[in-house]
């Protein structure tokens, strides 16, 4: 690294015994993270696990209380506004100005950057095209969608070309079609080179945006890898899903099902058998008299990893 | 480029974004506040009506009625210091309405920067600090009282209200007072969170109370012996004092000097304030 800013060896964003304190709450407690430039790098964890946290203080509004950070090369506590300049955010609640136009929000978030009148004009036109906002680009953001906002939102994050895009919690409360329209443009955006740095409490927004990625839980990192790896590690390769009618789960229990799977979790409302044949796993269940009321055969996914390392569900 | 469809293929913007380095910078303070200003600038261009009546209507009715309406069954006399009451009046309420205007803008706006809107959220994530925020509002905040003062005394002028070019001077001092009123009232604003209250309460028992008897429609002479010290506590009085003074040019040097150390000695420990608070509010 060197005075410039300059990142050589690949590591846009580094993390070492990271503490975020809020008084005696301890937010964040000692964390490690690399992130590497071109990468999706997520932040997979329940509400209050210190995400976002993390996010504010990568972003520069929120100085550490303790151990060693720097972003893009440069320390934050004494570089602010020079990070900031090379960075976009995408918070979790939009703050966008709703009594301006969208293209307005456009024009006076480029202005901050220091970017000329005619370089933002330019710039907006294009992020209206990629965020489909061009046929509202005159209208005031008040009355748009919550997903026009969002990709409104997006957009004006890349009025400055980040090196590095911050997204907290991107598609939270939007429907699942607008979610899937922000994961396209997220996707193309780190096809192009663009680092993203992603948390989120989905597992498939884990999965579908995340090269690699930390589960967090209570202010510390559970385990780290890339979707597949931490799904390999932590998981089966399949999961039994059984449902009862009410009172005959713990019925099925005693019948000793536990021993037709590696491994068995407990919800209120249904069992999860581990196992990397949910099939034969299940005609087994069948074959100790256990009749389920519904059962699912699926493949593990990162809330499997979460369940295991935890204990508890991601989203309550 | 790589080819991701159809309705991507289109746009230009995949060849510039991502790490081109052609993107932000960071601009000087001076020049960061002011970029703060054109947001606002943006904002004013279409929803300037919406502070017409607030900034120039409400002291122009005033005027009107109390200058010209009450002010038919005044004689001149030394109270009104020799003048017609709507002379009298008019360097007043220029002060007075300018005040209420700056406060206003100085309460629910604000807050909702921090609050409801988040707009200041989004402004700090750029390479703007939060004292570079609260400099361009106060720039706005002046400007836009600035301009409704202006509109206040052209408005005026065509009911013969106006002493003399003096008036201009006046303007100056209102934009003063309003500013050293804006500043610790933007520092409250930056320090509230759920009790909009204080705001009520603000406008009840502070702003009224000081536009009835601090001396914007009659002298302060008149009041009973105990209030005039409160009165003297008041920005508002020394605004009108020196309104007064500069629009029919009878202002002796001394107190001049003692108001406007008052009012900017106000305003730079509501800035002080002010910039203490929303560094607080936005840097966590």
């Amino acid at each position: 690294m060197t005075g410039g800013g300059r990142v050589l060896d690949g590591a846009l964003v580094r993390a070492g015994g990271l503490v975020k304190r809020f008084g005696d709450f301890e937010a964040v407690r000692g964390i490690d993270v690399d992130v590497r430039r071109g990468e999706a790098f997520g932040f997979l964890g329940p509400n209050g696990a210190g995400k976002s946290s993390t996010m504010r203080m990568i972003a520069c509004v929120s100085p550490r209380s303790g151990g060693e950070l720097s972003v893009l090369g440069m320390d934050p506590d004494r570089d602010g506004p020079r990070i900031r300049a090379r960075l976009g955010v995408v918070p979790q609640q939009d703050n966008l100005d709703v009594e301006l136009t969208v293209r307005q929000n456009l024009h006076v978030y480029g202005r901050y950057f220091g970017l000329s009148r005619a370089r933002v004009r330019a710039k907006a036109d294009e992020l209206m095209v990629f965020a489909q906002l061009s046929d509202r680009a005159g209208d005031e953001v008040e009355p748009l969608s919550g997903g026009m906002k969002r990709r409104l939102t997006i957009a004006r994050s890349l009025v400055n070309d980040p090196e590095l895009l911050l997204l907290d919690e991107p598609t939270t409360g939007l429907d699942p079609q607008a979610r899937h329209l922000l994961w396209d443009k997220l996707f193309r955006l780190k096809q192009q080179g663009v680092t993203l740095i992603v948390t989120t409490h989905y597992m498939d927004e884990a999965e579908q945006l995340c090269d690699r990625l930390v589960v967090m839980d209570d202010g510390r990192i559970a385990a780290e890898g890339s979707p597949t790896e931490l799904i390999k590690r932590y998981s089966t390769r399949e999961v039994l899903e059984l449902r009862f009618s009410p009172g005959e789960q713990e019925d099925a229990q005693q019948r000793g099902i536990a021993e037709l799977a590696d491994r068995v979790e407990v919800l209120p409302d249904r069992l999860l058998l581990y196992t990397d044949d949910g099939e034969v796993a299940l005609e087994a269940v069948h074959g100790r008299g256990v009749r389920p009321a519904s059962s699912l055969v699926r493949r593990s996914t990162l809330e499997d990893v979460f369940l295991r390392l935890t204990g508890r569900t991601l989203v309550d | 480029m790589p080819r991701m469809g159809p309705s991507f293929a289109e746009t230009p913007m995949t060849a510039a974004i991502g790490s081109t380095g052609t993107g932000g910078r960071v601009v000087s303070s001076p020049r960061a506040a002011w970029l703060r200003v054109e947001g606002h600038w943006q904002w004013y261009r279409r929803h300037w009506h919406a502070t017409v009546f607030s900034g120039i209507a409400q002291p122009v009715l005033f005027l009107v009625a109390m200058g010209i309406g009450f002010g038919s069954q005044v004689e001149p006399s030394t109270a009104t210091r020799g003048m017609s009451y709507l002379v009298y009046l008019a360097p007043a309420l220029l002060v007075t309405g300018a005040l209420q205007n700056a406060v206003g803008e100085s309460t629910y706006p604000v807050l909702s920067g921090f609050k409801w809107q988040k707009d200041y959220l989004a402004v700090v994530a750029t390479p703007i600090t939060p004292g570079q925020l609260l400099a361009g509002q106060l720039i706005w905040v002046a400007m836009l009282v600035s301009g409704n003062g202006l509109a206040y005394l052209l408005i005026a002028s065509l009911f013969g209200a106006l002493a003399g070019p003096g008036v201009l001077l006046s303007l100056l001092v209102a934009v003063l007072t309003a500013m050293a009123c804006s500043a610790p009232i933007m520092a409250l604003s930056a320090s509230i969170n759920n009790d909009v209250n204080v705001f009520n309460g603000l406008f009840r028992f502070v702003v009224m109370p000081m536009t009835l008897f601090a001396g914007t429609f009659f002298p302060v002479t008149q009041l009973p012996g105990w209030a005039q010290p409160v009165v003297w506590l008041t920005p508002l009085w020394h605004g009108t004092e020196l309104s007064r003074g500069a629009a029919f040019g009878e202002l002796g040097l001394w107190p001049a000097a003692g108001h406007l150390a008052y009012l900017a000695g106000l305003f730079t420990i509501g800035v002080l304030l002010a910039r203490w608070r929303f560094r607080r509010r936005l840097v966590v």
